[in-house]
């Protein structure tokens, strides 16, 4: 069993997020980076699987800064092989540009099962995982909670809202977008991953040119619009209530 | 076949390791540490034994068991144990280290490790922020901004810099300093947490990583001696630092500011009517023995009555933040159903006082939490040491 | 290319997903700017009732045993055949656990761009919401046939609504033959308590709630809204709700899209953990309680009067 574990780096949104001069992007100098937390449960299954059944685990993740840390952390849980991409990602890189740039690299590796998470909080053209999946010409099942292996097919745990799952069989090789792992992603002591540090090799792929055709062009990013403190909604209890109502409908939830 | 091959096995690398603990062995089975320990009786293996599992080869038992994780480190085994084993650090934080390098752990002591690790402090807070509590008044100079050199390097500690609850004792300590013409500064957003609390949980390395970050800091400046706020930190500082040869004169505030007593006396002008009790920290007291220079302090504000609790001093009751139980709230408390905190409270409320002072930062929003709750408490006041002395000045 | 638009349709046992609605009510939108028809995608189920308010201009129905119940393979399939076959403007569904999924895939296969995450589409321009709702983006509405994968935000659930059922289509059933993944069953939530760090609306009660019996009242409200019950440490130190509905830094970090905080103050302990959540509206007789800071809306009444009172709006609003 060979498992390709594709992962991204998202902006922490425990800093604050600040827009850049051009006032489209994000200003990169006061981002700091963390693993996608759908990406961390991909790693987590996969390695799950990995104690199970056996196989090899292989994480691949574009180079950004903490990369490095990401791809230990990963080791020192039990993946096998660190892969970074390299290229130039500062200027621009999407789901579209990110999901081609992989496609030679996944199919080369020739795995049994992509598994990667179903979605980045930063993402405005789709899930990775469902474009790498259709440039693989492998089927996709996104919201997977759970994965087992019987032969060449795989039984998926598939999420809905409200804690309701399906179960999906899919031929392999597939393509997997994980939300959560059967277990919380791990703990990894400090110790392990600085063992790890001295005994991994991070191996190193390139890019190449990135097609970013796919997304729509942005032309402004802002912060939402929010007061300091809350809008005080006044009246008696029936005005109250009928105001709430009325701001929860514009919210779309009723 | 049995023999060897369990002994390879992980838990029985702990027994051998701990086996090999002379100090282990002097423990003469009294029970002490298990009756004393404020969550003995819910431990499936309380400390005595627990060394009584290692003796008859039954560690697995032990490992096998999560209720280590109610240790909070309060010391309170290792003060009362006649044969002076030091149970907290060599038993009780050993165990819960084998059990994180297998990643058996609590997930909410996770979390706060996670955070440590990557922010450099357990609640997750953007480490840019670590200096947010600091007001336009009150003139607190940074290391590097400001200065590169200064007599006392104020080592402002997690909660202080990062709970609301707790960042009224940062700003009254600096009104102190500033009113005692002390020459000093801080670390600013270069201070990393001290890792103490996170090494009694089991996460050594995370210790050792987070006392590097700060030795540091340190190395880049000229300073005499180190303040800090927090007890934790200067139980690092004065015990386990100097273990990594980090090695740095280090007083918790009360004691600097017990030295400056007579300058400080004239200064408190301002009465306090009210019976105060004092909470003495684990980490202040019973560990490093530091009982009087408090009480002194608090003696010198004008028309405080000091009032003691049932346990005072060494036989002081924790506030179950110790050792990660400041992390592990949920847990204990399934586990428990009681609070340490509320028992606290409670025995000041016993004790007729009006104020219940504290001087470690994660005493003060577990005592206020729990004066919401314990019945009687509701007009008990958790104040920090230095909020009292900052009130007391003009 | 026409000017068309199609709006996919997610259903699940038997109901219509809110944000098919909103999509709709976007599709018209943006049909008035274009001068196209709604077409509403329908694969599987029972047509006439799922059909029966949706405000389409027609439904496209498509049956097969292999669209009998969702999966990205075959919803995937089926749309390319008749995104081929007419070629819309724009093909809309909801940023969800089908359609963000099938958009995905239809993108890489058609060469068409997809912009995920979308609030609204106005005037040629989008707008999306990323980084857990804390930054906006615009920009240009793409001029090729482009993809869309609407989040709640830009308009209501009635406004996709219609009193009278639109006409039904039936497409023929395109070649299905190359799917590759198969639906075997539901599995119903597990017994024990729900899990509150995935609810899209949370009631979160604290000590304004006095005592145990005042619970009822905000269990109406959340069944109403279509949510849970949380609290804050009083309630379940009193053992009022179990410690799977604690919020807090003791108990569970949650996100929801609307978090209705009755009777909370505001403790770091508590607020730590819901500053995931989209919206919070704080009800506080204490005008000082920190939870004001955080909240984006707020109201100064008493929770134990406002929850019956809400309750009745919100079915009221409901009941339509």
């Amino acid at each position: 069993m060979k498992i390709v574990v594709p992962v991204q780096l998202v902006p922490d949104l425990v800093e604050e997020l600040v827009v850049d001069k051009s006032g489209k992007a994000l200003d990169l100098d006061t981002v700091r980076w963390i693993i996608s937390e759908p990406d961390d449960h991909a790693i987590e299954q996969a390695i799950l699987m990995k104690e199970k059944s056996g196989g090899e685990v292989i994480i691949l993740a574009p180079d950004f800064e903490g990369v490095d840390d990401v791809l230990f952390a990963a080791a020192a849980k039990g993946a096998d092989r660190l892969v970074k991409i390299t290229g130039d990602f500062e200027s621009g890189l999407n789901a579209h540009a990110l999901a081609r740039a992989l496609q030679p690299l996944v199919k080369d590796m020739n795995p049994d099962l992509v598994l990667t998470g179903v979605q980045t909080h930063n993402g405005l053209d789709g899930p990775i995982g469902a474009l790498l999946a259709e440039y693989l010409q492998m089927p996709y099942i996104g919201y997977v909670s759970g994965v087992s292996v019987q032969g060449n097919k795989a039984l998926i745990s598939k999420d809905y809202p409200g804690g309701l799952k399906a179960e999906m069989e899919v031929s392999l090789p597939a393509v997997l977008g994980v939300s959560s792992a059967e277990s919380a992603p791990r703990y990894v002591p400090i110790s392990k991953i600085r063992m790890v540090m001295k005994t991994s090799k991070v191996e190193e792929q390139d890019a190449g040119d990135l097609d970013l055709s796919g997304a729509a062009v942005v032309t402004r990013m802002s912060p939402p619009e929010s007061a300091e403190r809350a809008t005080m909604i006044t009246g008696k209890v029936d005005d109250v209530a009928a105001k709430i109502v009325a701001i929860i409908q514009e919210q779309g939830l009723l | 076949m049995s023999g060897a091959a369990v002994l390879d096995t992980a838990p029985n690398a702990t027994a051998q390791g701990l086996l090999g603990d002379p100090e282990l062995w002097h423990c003469i089975q009294c029970g002490t540490c298990s009756g004393i320990c404020p969550f003995g009786y819910l431990m499936d293996f309380p400390p005595s034994k627990m060394i009584a599992a290692l003796r008859s080869e039954t560690y697995q038992k032990v490992m096998a068991a999560d209720t280590v994780w109610m240790c909070i480190a309060c010391s309170a085994c290792t003060t009362a144990c006649p044969t002076k084993i030091p149970i907290t650090v060599n038993l009780m934080s050993r165990t819960k280290e084998e059990l994180l390098l297998e990643g058996n752990i609590p997930s909410e002591l996770q979390a706060a490790l996670e955070n440590s690790q990557r922010y450099g402090n357990p609640m997750g807070e953007s480490p840019r922020k670590r200096t947010q509590w600091i007001q336009e008044t009150d003139q607190v100079p940074f290391m590097g901004k400001d200065t590169r050199e200064a007599d006392i390097l104020w080592f402002v500690g997690d909660y202080p810099s990062f709970h609301t609850g707790v960042q009224p004792t940062a700003r009254a300590f600096a009104r102190l300093l500033n009113a005692l013409g002390v020459n000093f500064a801080i670390l600013g957003n270069d201070e990393q947490s001290d890792g103490d609390s996170q090494r009694l949980a089991g996460e050594r390395g995370l210790f050792e990583m987070l006392a590097e970050k700060n030795a540091r800091a340190f190395g880049k400046y000229t300073f005499n001696m180190i303040v800090t706020t927090d007890p934790h930190a200067y139980n690092a500082f004065k015990n386990a630092y100097p273990e990594l040869d980090i090695r740095y004169p280090a007083q918790h505030y009360t004691q600097f500011l017990a030295e400056r007593l007579e300058q400080l006396k004239p200064l408190l002008k301002r009465e306090l009517q009210a019976k105060v009790t004092y909470h003495d920290p684990c980490y202040l007291g019973r560990v490093n023995g530091v009982y009087d220079e408090p009480r002194a302090l608090l003696s010198a504000i004008p028309g405080i009555t000091l009032v003691e609790m049932v346990h005072n001093r060494s036989t002081s009751l924790c506030c179950g933040g110790g050792g990660g139980g400041m992390w592990m709230d949920g847990f204990q408390w399934e586990k428990a159903g009681v609070r340490l905190s509320e028992w606290r409270v409670r025995e000041a409320v016993r004790a007729g006082a009006d104020i219940l002072a504290v001087a470690c930062p994660y005493e003060k929003p577990r005592f206020e939490d729990a004066t919401k709750t314990v019945k009687g408490a509701d007009k008990l006041l958790v104040k920090d040491l230095s909020e009292l002395l900052a009130d007391a000045m003009e | 290319m026409n000017q068309d638009i199609f709006v996919l349709v997610e259903h699940l046992r038997g109901q219509v997903a809110d944000i098919t609605y909103v999509a709709l009510a976007q599709a018209q939108s943006l049909a008035v700017e274009t001068g196209g028809k709604v077409i509403a995608v329908l694969f599987g189920g029972n047509a006439v009732e799922l059909s029966k308010n949706l405000a389409a201009d027609m439904v496209l129905h498509v049956e097969s045993p292999v669209l009998a119940e969702y999966t990205c393979d075959a919803y995937a399939s089926a749309l390319t055949g008749l995104i081929k076959e007419k070629s819309p403007r724009a093909v809309l569904m909801g940023d969800t656990t089908m359609g963000a999924e099938v958009a995905g895939v239809l993108s890489a296969r058609l060469g068409m761009p997809l912009i995920s995450n979308c609030v609204s589409i106005k005037g040629g321009k989008f707008s999306a919401k990323i980084c857990g709702g804390k930054m906006m983006v615009e920009g240009e509405l793409p001029a090729e046939p482009v993809l869309v994968a609407m989040v709640p935000g830009g308009f209501r659930v009635e406004q996709g609504q219609a009193a009278k059922a639109p006409e039904i289509k039936t497409s023929p059933v395109p070649d299905l033959s190359g799917v590759r993944v198969a639906f075997k069953q539901y599995v119903e939530p597990e017994g024990g308590d729900i899990d509150i760090t995935t609810q899209k609306i949370l009631v979160g009660v604290g000590r304004g709630l006095q005592n145990g019996d005042n619970l009822e009242l905000a269990e109406e409200l959340a069944e109403a809204l279509g949510g849970a019950v949380c609290a804050s440490r009083p309630v379940v130190d009193q053992g009022w709700l179990p410690t799977t509905r604690l919020v807090g830094k003791s108990g569970k970090a949650i996100k929801p899209k609307l978090y209705l905080a009755l009777g909370i103050s505001g403790a770091p302990e508590h607020t730590e953990t819901i500053t995931g959540s989209e919206m919070i509206i704080a009800v506080n007789t204490d005008p000082a309680a920190p939870i004001f800071d955080l909240a984006k809306y707020g109201a100064e009444v008493d929770m134990l009067d406002l929850m019956p009172a809400l309750s009745e709006a919100v079915r009221k609003a409901k009941g339509g």
